[in-house]
């Protein structure tokens, strides 16, 4: 294949894959007898309308892309963290306890001090699942979705009793929250009016760490080995195991981080709710990132907009907002299937010589990188993935068992 | 104290039974070498599925007969959702386990979409009611425990030998075994090994319906949003702690629903323990058995997890 018959065949798989997706939610909007096209329209360009909407997407983007960075560092090592849930609210817990406790502090030092404790919340959180893989082979899948039960319940435990704002026992509603935190931990709004704050700057900053350490490091390349082929890894020298933790600790650090950034830029207490399904909707956004933070962050202000617009549905065209589950349920489905297309020289190479049979021309019969750098691709297990760059590497890190 | 603990077995076994159908469906699945971590979604859109049918059919048909519409159209949903994940899975060879993730988001997703649509809000069903057996109900302590249920509960149980039998005793059985095991071995000897592997997981799809029924239909007679709470994940784990055999499945089911029985019974004895405490107790349990259990490794089918590539040279 050349490079433009290449990338025609990409972007075919591609809207391949979203047609697939919008069609299964299609399938839902159907049965409700709701009307798909408009349902579609609302929630792709309502949210879009007024600046007001397009910092509510960003409001959305914030959460959502530091827990897919957090993932993505988790998938490249071969980890499927699916409890940053659980983490976001580990997260909450340890920067609400400490802004509470030092309400004196200058600003300069309690909020980074405060952040850095949720992020140690979640790091703590999705540590205990890296430990448990490393150590003792507890499938992480399986492990983290417990931790998220567990910290759901543990999270309304000190909303409930010991975190629990004491104005609410004396009025007597006894709504579920912490007291509003000191204002040395609020991070600053960056357009008047909007709730649009500062963790924008925090999630790109680190947007472009987590490149700097995954793609320029040791450190990340050999977390990067352990996801890709444990084996090899091991047999040039590298801890496997101890990547693993390492990769689950940050990984539950940025969840924790997502969340406490959540509350210091927006809510500014402890409440109930706050998680809202991000730690799912991050998972999405980084397989639909490509599991890199160039790919992330656009993912994520589009995944922004379909919670928000999956909100205005709810309100216009009479659709719950439960729709947007589905609809990430089926981007899911549809984007791991159609990665064999993408990734498979092999496969690449066997739908081409098909549609070659539909048109009559003639398309070579292997794929021009794998001959160049492969004796013969018939002679490698596995697709040949020579000449492909760090994205391509056909083995997928994010195999789970 | 001996009243304490009868009534935890006779709360506990009921209990056991969602656990138990959607972990030997599970079984068949790992069996035949596929990973399916949708089951919780399939279990939600079963649970709704079947709450369909007595709910809106109430006066027009026999309670019994809305319950056995809803039960059949529960299960044909979790084959259809089974078969959906082997598409993407088998056909596709995507991973697995992020797969089964959006399974689980789809079903679930849906689930909660159509019930906000068509329900509303929590309301209940009349359900499945209690069948006692004649004579054997009325032993005195095994009567109350094994003898006074719903019939799901005894075809649940009745349901562990025959997967055992289907399992290791059919050619069909042998089939999934071979392509969980060596499917290459498999499609040399002339067994489809993807078409194989799309029974099994029609069939573990149908079972994760099924258990998703009962929830709605026979344990709590209503349907809500969370009402699967993690079962389907648990069921999953059943599975490695019962080393992909049914009577190990059974225990493990056993085991769980005891534990949540007896959490109940602490709430309701007034012991003052925190509340969430309670409720956190099975999942840290299935850390825990998951933890000890690790050695069971070595009883996986051993391509679990693997999708099968004839194409592909050794």
């Amino acid at each position: 294949m050349n490079r433009a018959a290449k990338v025609a065949y990409g972007g075919f798989v591609v809207a391949a894959a979203i047609f697939a997706a919008m069609f299964v939610g299609a399938l839902v909007m159907m049965a409700i007898g709701a009307d798909v096209f408009r349902t579609y329209w609302v929630i792709l360009t309502e949210p879009l309308q007024d600046l007001f909407g397009v910092t509510e997407i960003l409001v959305r983007a914030i959460p959502l892309s530091l827990v897919a960075l957090g993932i993505a560092i988790a998938f490249r090592s071969g980890i499927l963290n699916i409890g940053a849930e659980g983490q976001m609210l580990m997260g909450i817990l340890a920067y609400a306890a400490t802004a509470i406790a030092l309400p004196g502090l200058p600003k300069f030092i309690l909020l980074p001090l405060s952040l850095l404790a949720g992020a140690a919340g979640g790091a703590l959180w999705g540590g205990i699942a890296g430990f448990l893989k490393a150590r003792l082979q507890v499938n992480e899948i399986l492990s983290t979705v417990m931790l998220n039960y567990i910290a759901a319940q543990f999270y309304t435990f000190l909303l409930r009793g010991p975190l629990m704002d004491p104005g609410e026992l004396v009025t007597g509603t006894g709504t579920p929250q912490t007291i509003r935190l000191p204002k040395g931990a609020w991070l600053d709004r960056l357009v008047e009016g909007t709730r649009l704050h500062a963790g924008l700057v925090i999630a790109l900053a680190l947007a472009v760490a987590v490149f700097f350490l995954l793609w320029r490091t040791t450190v990340g390349f050999r977390m990067r080995a352990a996801g890709a082929e444990a084996k090899a890894a091991r047999y040039a020298g590298i801890g496997v195991e101890r990547y693993l933790i390492i990769a689950m600790l940050l990984s539950g650090a940025f969840a924790g981080l997502a969340g406490a950034v959540e509350v210091a830029g927006v809510h500014r207490r402890a409440i109930e709710g706050i998680s809202g399904g991000y730690g799912f909707t991050g998972i999405v956004v980084a397989l639909f990132g490509g599991l890199h933070p160039a790919g992330i962050i656009p993912a994520s202000a589009v995944f922004g907009l379909l919670l928000l617009g999956a909100d205005m549905t709810q309100r216009s065209a009479n659709v719950p907002a439960n729709m947007v589950l589905v609809l990430q349920g089926a981007i899911i489905l549809s984007i791991v299937a159609a990665r064999q297309f993408m990734n498979n020289p092999y496969v690449q190479d066997k739908v081409t010589r098909r549609f070659a049979k539909w048109f009559g021309k003639r398309v070579p019969t292997v794929p021009e990188a794998a001959e160049a750098a492969c004796p013969d691709p018939a002679d490698v297990a596995g697709p040949c993935t020579a000449g492909e760059d760090g994205q391509g590497d056909g083995k997928n890190p994010a195999e789970g068992r | 104290m001996v009243n304490f603990l009868t009534n935890i077995l006779i709360l506990g076994v009921p209990f056991s039974v969602a656990l138990l159908l959607a972990g030997l469906g599970e079984m068949f699945n790992q069996r035949a070498g596929v990973f399916n971590l949708g089951c919780e979604g399939i279990m939600a859109m079963g649970a709704f599925l079947a709450f369909m049918p007595p709910y809106f059919l109430a006066g027009s048909m026999p309670a019994g007969m809305a319950n056995l519409v809803g039960i059949l159209v529960a299960m044909a949903a979790g084959a259809l959702m089974g078969l959906v994940f082997a598409l993407v899975t088998v056909t596709f060879r995507a991973p697995q386990g992020i797969a089964g993730i959006g399974l689980h988001m789809l079903g679930w997703g849906t689930a909660g979409t159509l019930f906000r649509h068509f329900v509303g809000g929590v309301t209940g069903v009349p359900g499945i009611q209690t069948l006692p057996i004649p004579f054997l109900s009325g032993i005195p302590f095994l009567g109350p425990v094994l003898f006074n249920h719903n019939p799901l509960v005894y075809l649940a149980f009745l349901l562990v030998p025959a997967a055992w039998y289907l399992l290791f005793k059919t050619p069909w059985g042998l089939k999934v075994r071979s392509v969980g095991t060596y499917p290459r071995a498999a499609d040399t000897m002339g067994i489809n090994v993807n078409r194989v592997r799309y029974q099994a997981l029609a069939l573990g799809g149908a079972m994760a319906g099924l258990a998703g029924a009962y929830l709605s239909l026979a344990q709590a007679k209503m349907f809500a949003d969370d009402l699967v709470a993690g079962r389907g994940f648990i069921a999953v784990a059943l599975v490695y702690f019962g080393r992909w055999h049914p009577v190990g499945i059974l225990g493990g089911a056993l085991l769980f629903s005891l534990a949540q029985s007896l959490q109940l019974s602490i709430q309701v004895a007034g012991i003052d323990f925190p509340y969430e405490f309670a409720v956190m107790l099975p999942y840290v349990l299935v850390i825990v058995v998951l933890a000890l259990s690790g050695k069971s490794k070595m009883a996986s089918p051993t391509d679990l997890g693997k999708p099968y590539n004839r194409e592909q040279r050794v």
